[in-house]
């Protein structure tokens, strides 16, 4: 086991566990941005860089600190490291430039994205980043390439996380798409113009960090945040799909399908296409509940569950929450009960 | 004009030939390292020598060799970095095709003192001639005896062999030449786990330069402690400097390290001065990735002191007053010349070269060239100037690999020490713009 201090909270963890995962457990405002990493999906990380934190002191043994700053997705703990994040001015800094360097060349068109609303996007801009742009040119553009009946790539919009082609790399026996020519003119692609077709195809939807790979049986059907996400599950007949999926309702109709979220975004179960693009009946489900949607995001319009907020941030919460917080006993504390 | 370890027989007739090499003392090191010293005896040597890295980083390579882990039963490999294709830098081409033999000799003495049993030299894919070179060689050598099964009887086996990359700076990024070599994407991988520990094939594994290879040759002929007795404190032995830009002479030179660079700028046993008779009026001293230093500083560091081709003298002062020897890419600038231009140009090197893995370098590369491309043709504000060097900071020491900082260093540099050349730019766009124009003025020094 290793002992950490991320912005003055202590937490344990096993040897071998990622900064970003330690700091999750702790979880609330605390945790870092990920754009690229994908905790179910090996190998990714590292290159967005919107989680770089800094090294205060590298270990006990070795108290000295990281020269520079370190991705936490794919950096690991070790005993008595002191690891700084909002409570280092450089840190902020740094996330505020990579803010920018991700917009610089991203279209800005959320106003017609269907990821609009559950963009990271979006929430990492919103978050992290300044409300002008220092860039000029032109933005970088792509036609939009054909890869099926089913899934939407629009590369202008992508960010280059890899974490499809991981996805594709992992889940299905043979990817048919990667990541094409180099620098800033790399591109997501079939080589050339294929089509992707297999089972699992509909996870890349689920695992785009924006609206480079959408739904096309859902594309421009609704905002996502006048959907409302229920949880179900069935039984499903491929042996590789977990059949528990989250449903989003407008009114009566199911109008998409997808794997369910974690509250940092990620898919931990995958489901087969069969699951997310022909049932869509609420008759081919067994209904839950509610899917919990994480405060802060638009979807859950302030009607849904309160934030975990760790005590050295509550300082700086708009009044109105912490009002709320105060009115709304149990107050969840991160990183105090677990 | 100083010893010469490397380079000595590289004119005589037909060295490239496993006759005329071993008829000038060739492949001795490979005879005394593997009959008369241990693999760690050979390493302990080349500690004792003081070698550093050529290839720009100028890491001590004892001590890196010593890092490398050794499990038991688990393959470990020597990998010759030759992707040179730093802009300004051509010593190792050089080396390989007139001295193949050499460059073979210091990779079967290496992999002994490693443990390798197979080596890859990895040489940049445009080097197809220098390719047919080495593979001939090789073939010499394997006839020879000096590689295969058990060489010289002595029970140590060896492969060899030449990897062409296909055309990709990038790949000479340590991590980014493994994957390539592994027949992937030449993606630098992120860091830790290094080399030493997870390189080829998940194995440990060293990376060197060339002219740090070659120069273990010299090292085990005549005793780390001889080598160690030329150049200067922690700079010692010999280094290959490809000099070239608006010098009388350019062309590669073997120098001993701690020639002050005015003699090597100007002395006729070297570069010869400034062509033209005109004034220099900046010099690249490492590569293109290195900061450029106006004549004043290159000359002399910022405490008056003469500045000597070392690897400390030449970073004295950091990068406020100092650069780095890098990989020996020197790069010469006279008086006509227009650093904003310049500068653009190496930017545009970067923009085309970025793997475009990481955020920060895929995008601020490009987006470095483009004000830059503005600011040269006379498009650009006041503004731009403190905009390029605000997103050079934002690339700088947030990217997987070093390709990022070696983008935002010469912009930064460019901007700290020539700032006037970008604001005349900005306030004379016309003159500017006029073929040739180029301003003179007096560089910022601190």
């Amino acid at each position: 086991m290793a002992k950490i201090t991320f912005d003055g909270i202590e937490v344990e963890v096993p040897d071998g566990t990622t900064i970003l995962n330690a700091v999750r457990q702790i979880g609330g405002g605390v945790v870092p941005p990920a754009m690229c990493y994908y905790t179910p999906l090996k190998g990714t990380g590292g290159k967005c860089r919107a989680c770089l934190v800094r090294v205060a002191a590298g270990s006990a043994k070795d108290p000295r600190p990281m020269p520079k700053l370190v991705a936490s997705c794919i950096t690991t703990v070790q005993d008595g490291m002191v690891v700084e994040n909002t409570t280092s001015q450089q840190v902020m800094d740094v996330r505020k430039g990579i803010v920018e360097m991700l917009l610089i060349n991203h279209p800005l068109d959320c106003p017609v994205c269907d990821q609009a609303g559950e963009c990271d996007l979006q929430d990492f801009a919103f978050e992290h980043g300044v409300s002008t742009t220092r860039y000029e040119e032109e933005r970088r553009t792509f036609e939009k390439i054909d890869i099926g009946p089913l899934i939407q790539l629009h590369m202008t919009r992508c960010i280059l996380c890899y974490r499809c082609v991981y996805t594709a790399d992992q889940l299905t026996p043979e990817r048919v798409h990667g990541v094409l020519g180099r620098g800033d003119a790399s591109e997501i692609g079939t080589y050339i113009e294929n089509i992707i077709d297999n089972e699992f195809s509909g996870n890349v939807i689920d695992v785009c960090p924006v609206g480079a790979l959408t739904d096309k049986t859902f594309r421009f059907k609704q905002r996502v945040w006048f959907t409302k996400p229920v949880n179900a599950h069935r039984d499903c007949e491929n042996e590789k799909c977990c059949g528990r999926v989250t449903l989003w309702y407008k009114g009566k109709d199911v109008l998409r399908v997808t794997a369910r979220k974690d509250q940092y975004g990620e898919v931990k179960e995958w489901i087969c296409n069969t699951c997310r693009f022909d049932k869509k009946e609420t008759s081919d489900w067994v209904l839950e509940g509610p899917a919990h949607i994480n405060r802060a995001s638009v979807i859950s319009a302030n009607h849904y569950e309160l934030p975990v907020v760790n005590p050295q941030v509550i300082l700086d919460l708009p009044e109105s929450t912490t009002r709320e917080l105060e009115h709304n006993p149990p107050l969840r504390l991160g990183g105090i009960n677990g | 004009m100083g010893r010469k370890l490397l380079t000595e027989h590289i004119n005589v007739e037909g060295i490239d030939t496993f006759e005329v090499y071993r008829k000038h003392g060739g492949y001795r090191s490979v005879e005394k390292a593997l009959k008369t010293m241990t693999p760690d005896e050979v390493v302990e040597e080349v500690k004792k020598s003081g070698l550093r890295g050529r290839g720009g980083a100028g890491f001590p390579t004892g001590m890196k060799w010593s890092f490398l882990a050794k499990p038991e039963g688990v393959p470990r490999y020597l990998v010759c970095n030759a992707d040179e294709s730093e802009p300004g830098t051509f010593k190792d081409r050089q080396l390989m095709a007139k001295l193949p033999h050499l460059l073979i000799e210091g990779m079967i003495t290496g992999s002994y003192a490693l443990g390798a049993r197979t080596s890859y030299i990895y040489i940049r894919g445009e080097l197809l001639y220098v390719l047919r070179i080495l593979e001939k060689a090789i073939a010499e050598a394997y006839a020879a005896g000096f590689l295969g099964e058990n060489i010289l009887g002595s029970g140590y086996s060896l492969d060899l062999h030449v990897h062409p990359g296909a055309g990709a700076y990038i790949c000479g990024e340590e991590t980014a030449l493994l994957e390539s070599l592994e027949g992937k994407r030449g993606n630098p991988r992120n860091k830790p786990p290094f080399p030493a520990v997870q390189g080829l094939y998940a194995r440990p594994t060293v990376v060197n330069n060339v002219e740090t290879i070659a120069a273990v040759v010299p090292i085990i002929n005549d005793g780390g402690d001889e080598y160690a007795k030329l150049g200067v404190g922690k700079s010692t032995g010999t280094k290959l400097i490809s000099a070239c830009g608006h010098l009388n002479k350019p062309g590669i030179y073997e120098i001993e390290l701690g020639v002050p660079v005015e003699e090597f700028i100007y002395s006729d046993e070297y570069c010869g001065g400034i062509w033209k008779g005109r004034d220099l009026k900046a010099v690249v001293a490492g590569g293109s990735s290195v900061p450029i230093l106006p004549k004043e500083l290159i000359l002399k560091t910022a405490a008056g002191e003469n500045r000597l081709m070392t690897y400390e003298s030449l970073s004295d002062g950091g990068f406020v007053t100092g650069t780095m020897l890098g990989s020996g890419g020197f790069i010469a600038m006279d008086e006509t010349t227009c650093i904003v231009k310049n500068t653009w140009n190496f930017s545009r090197f970067y923009h085309h070269e970025s793997c475009g893995q990481c955020s920060p370098c895929r995008e601020g590369t490009g987006w470095l060239e483009k004000v830059l491309h503005r600011l040269e043709h006379g498009h650009g504000s006041m503004h731009d100037i403190d905009l390029i060097v605000s997103v050079a900071k934002q690339i700088e020491g947030n990217t997987i690999c070093p390709l990022g900082e070696a983008a935002a260093w010469p912009v930064a540099a460019a901007v700290r020490h020539f700032r006037h050349e970008f604001e005349w730019h900005v306030t004379n766009p016309k003159e500017a713009t006029m073929p040739g124009a180029a301003y003179r003025g007096a560089p910022v020094l601190a």
